[in-house]
């Protein structure tokens, strides 16, 4: 057994609103920059949709993720070692920046330098690439609430893929569509495509807390990462040349802040906590045949942080003392292995992602309450959720490789949650047979509605911070991103924004010694 | 030997190595940020996935025929029984054919960056001084390979002029004259050929020197831990105005 600590998220898919707060707040944050307009480290997108980048889970197009051999051994989807390093000249799974959308700004100063006419000025839309004016026809989140319509909506892949069955052929009629939101950031997975796939090894795992960053110095931008991610949370900086992907805010993490995605989200959805695994297992347990058992397997993965065992096992790899605590104290661990409501997104990729969705209850619970049934009562409900065949196997789809049962096990606890306490809140006598009838008593299920719905910010977000030994290193830490931003640059005899970022320290000690002298 | 001669056939090579070696040094010192392919095919993709293959298999083809060219003295293939008539057969066909594919290639790699305006867009200046020298370099050397084969000109054999002064560059007895009595094309295509090697740490061109056979032999997942890493993010400061 080798322990490792992971740094994980669970997104409470009932809560969001689509409000798109995590989304600017990230934006502002990390990619407000030239080369990086078009990325969006977190995105949320509207279910079902086409995603972003387009139709991103179609992994017969761009090749991501992995694939279990016949002989039973992992390889990524997009080929072997040897054909992948052969087609680095032009990687023929590559994403066209069109896939997410081009990036345009609008002609403002158009608005106040017009001359005097008949009609108003007008600010026109400019592409931020050639700098021409351009026809918008996309963007991250063209098809937000549904919209398009069928139109758009038909290209899905989830919803392609279960039209195929006639069965659950889907009608997008306005009466009976159902949607939800599903916010996306890099999934820092246990067994990492886009790490497998870099050439240059410039992309790695972070042994203490598992977040996986690109070594901006080390990446020569063969642009591997970015088909093999299945996720495609890996972006290309078409100005530098070099990927760039969600950092889990790991500088904010240091110093026991939440990320900003979390720190900002409206509906307080987010929960952000540690993980203990079991690092010799994953290329097993991702290896394993049934694509439905992968969650099963990711599961059996984390171990158990109240384990004496475990503890020991934690203690001779390094792990600290306060590290422990934060990981029995995990809301994280708590809601994917002790409740089993979060569950992995797209374990058929094989990734072993380590960013966890609570499904949504609410398209069921509004389908309920439309036709006029108690939509909170928890006999209806059951039989709801066995009955909506549709919206289940979409996310069964999405969260549990199509098998449905995982995921109606789920709903089936959320149910039992709102069906018990609403007893409670309306001064009823609890049941204690609705918790048993999802496996579950009195007292767990009490507290598994106050971790959902009460959590304060110290419950949500457990994070231990980085060791005060090591502070000193943080302080002089030069920014990976500082320097990025210069793309004007143009000029210099060695391509643009050359050079490395001055340290703060030696910064500092400048702006001080021009106050001192004058 | 006039003093032009000595100038481009005993100074400029050692020049040339000398920027190229200490140019990679340096920059990999202190410019790793920049040290990439500034791949364009984020923009587009279609005629990069055919012009792309073709320059640059086309170009290893290239390389590894001027390896053999320079590198192998003639009495050697001499000694293995390989007529004069044979080896310069096999030379300009494979060579032809490997510089055919190069130019096209870099054709239509130029066809692209120019015509699609995104791409056009991401263009530097120093790209386009690379482009000159590259494509003068490409298009000298094939009209040295025409003029070996007596299509322009008379019919010369570089192995005994061209080659062995490459070979007397490399053991430091520079010997001029051996080169200085070649074809103008060949002369050309070395001068443009130096000349390309003094720039190419400062361009993109320094991607070459970073390609990734090591990926045979790695592990699939890398761990780094936050203590090890020297670089981007947690590298440490170098010395500074503070000595450490």
């Amino acid at each position: 057994m080798k322990v490792m600590a992971q740094m994980g998220m669970v997104m409470n898919l009932d809560k969001c609103i689509g409000c798109h707060t995590c989304s600017v707040t990230c934006k502002q944050a990390w990619t407000n920059r030239s080369g990086l307009e078009y990325a969006w480290f977190n995105n949320v997108e509207t279910r079902p949709g086409q995603g972003y980048p387009r139709r991103y889970e179609d992994q017969e197009k761009a090749k991501g993720g992995w694939v279990r051999t016949r002989a039973g051994r992992l390889r990524l989807k997009g080929g072997s070692k040897a054909r992948r390093l052969l087609s680095i000249f032009s990687n023929p799974r590559m994403l066209n920046i069109k896939d997410y959308y081009e990036p345009w700004t609008y002609e403002y100063d158009n608005l106040i330098t017009a001359p005097l006419g008949q009609q108003t000025p007008v600010a026109r839309p400019k592409s931020l690439l050639t700098g021409k004016p351009m026809k918008i026809e996309w963007s991250a989140n063209w098809d937000d609430d549904l919209g398009g319509g069928p139109e758009n909506i038909e290209k899905d892949p989830i919803l392609q893929k279960l039209a195929e069955d006639v069965t659950t052929k889907v009608k997008l009629a306005f009466e009976e569509t159902f949607m939800f939101y599903l916010p996306r950031i890099c999934e820092h997975c246990l067994n990492p495509a886009c790490v497998a796939a870099c050439p240059s090894g410039a992309i790695y795992k972070r042994a203490e807390d598992g977040i996986v960053l690109v070594d901006q110095q080390q990446c020569k931008g063969w642009r591997m990462c970015v088909s093999a991610c299945p996720y495609k949370k890996i972006y290309f900086n078409h100005k530098t040349g070099k990927a760039e992907k969600c950092t889990m805010c790991y500088p904010r993490l240091e110093i026991g802040l939440p990320t900003v995605c979390s720190e900002t989200c409206v509906g307080r959805l987010r929960y952000l906590g540690l993980f203990l695994y079991d690092a010799e297992k994953v290329l097993a347990a991702a290896s394993i045949e049934d694509e439905k058992a992968l969650y099963e397997a990711q599961l059996d993965l984390l171990l158990d942080p109240n384990d004496p065992a475990v503890l020991a096992a934690a203690r001779a790899e390094g792990i600290p003392e306060d590290w422990l605590v934060a990981a029995q104290k995990s809301p994280v661990y708590k809601l994917a292995k002790v409740y089993k409501i979060a569950l992995p997104l797209h374990p058929e990729y094989r990734t072993m992602p380590m960013v966890w969705y609570v499904p949504p209850l609410s398209p069921i619970v509004d389908v309920l309450t439309e036709t006029g049934h108690d939509g909170e009562e928890a006999g209806n409900l059951f039989g709801a959720i066995e009955a909506l065949r549709i919206p289940i196997e979409y996310l069964a789809e999405l969260f549990s490789a199509g098998d449905v049962d995982i995921v109606t096990g789920t709903l089936r606890k959320l149910s039992a949650m709102r069906s018990y306490m609403r007893d409670i809140n309306l001064g009823r006598e609890p049941r204690p047979e609705i918790p048993a009838a999802v496996g579950m008593d009195q007292e767990s299920i009490y507290e598994m509605y106050r971790l959902l719905a009460i959590a304060k910010y110290e419950d949500r977000y457990v994070i231990p911070a980085a060791h005060s030994e090591q502070a000193k290193e943080l302080e002089n830490m030069g920014c990976s991103l500082d320097g990025l931003d210069d793309g004007q640059k143009y000029g210099g005899p060695f391509g643009q924004a050359s050079g490395n970022p001055v340290p703060v320290t030696i910064e500092n000690f400048h702006i001080m010694k021009d106050r001192q002298t004058k | 030997m006039k003093s032009l001669d000595i100038l481009l056939w005993s100074v400029l090579p050692y020049i040339a190595i000398a920027s190229f070696g200490l140019g990679l040094v340096w920059r990999y010192h202190y410019d790793k940020f920049n040290w990439t392919t500034r791949s364009s095919q984020i923009y587009e993709g279609k005629l990069l996935r055919i012009a792309g293959p073709l320059f640059h298999l086309g170009l290893f083809a290239v390389i590894g025929g001027h390896i053999v060219g320079l590198l192998i003295p003639q009495s050697w293939t001499d000694a293995l029984g390989l007529s004069h008539e044979a080896y310069h057969l096999g030379a300009i066909t494979m060579g032809g054919a490997a510089g055919i594919a190069t130019l096209l290639g870099i054709a239509l790699l130029i066809y692209r960056r120019r015509t699609t305006d995104t791409v056009f867009a991401a263009t530097t200046k120093n790209d386009k001084t690379m482009y000159i020298f590259l494509v003068a370099t490409l298009l000298a050397g094939s009209g040295a390979t025409l003029s070996s084969a007596g299509v322009i000109g008379e019919e010369h054999n570089y192995r005994e002029t061209v080659a062995p002064w490459f070979r007397s560059i490399l053991l430091l007895r520079p010997d001029g004259a051996l080169m200085a009595q070649s074809p103008l094309a060949f002369r050309v295509h070395a001068v443009v050929g130096m000349l390309l090697f003094i720039i190419w740490p400062f361009t993109r061109l320094v991607h070459a020197m970073s390609a990734p056979f090591g990926y045979m032999f790695r592990p699939s997942i890398i761990y780094r831990t936050r203590d090890e890493q020297t670089s981007a993010g947690n590298r440490k400061a170098r010395p500074g105005w503070e000595r450490s």
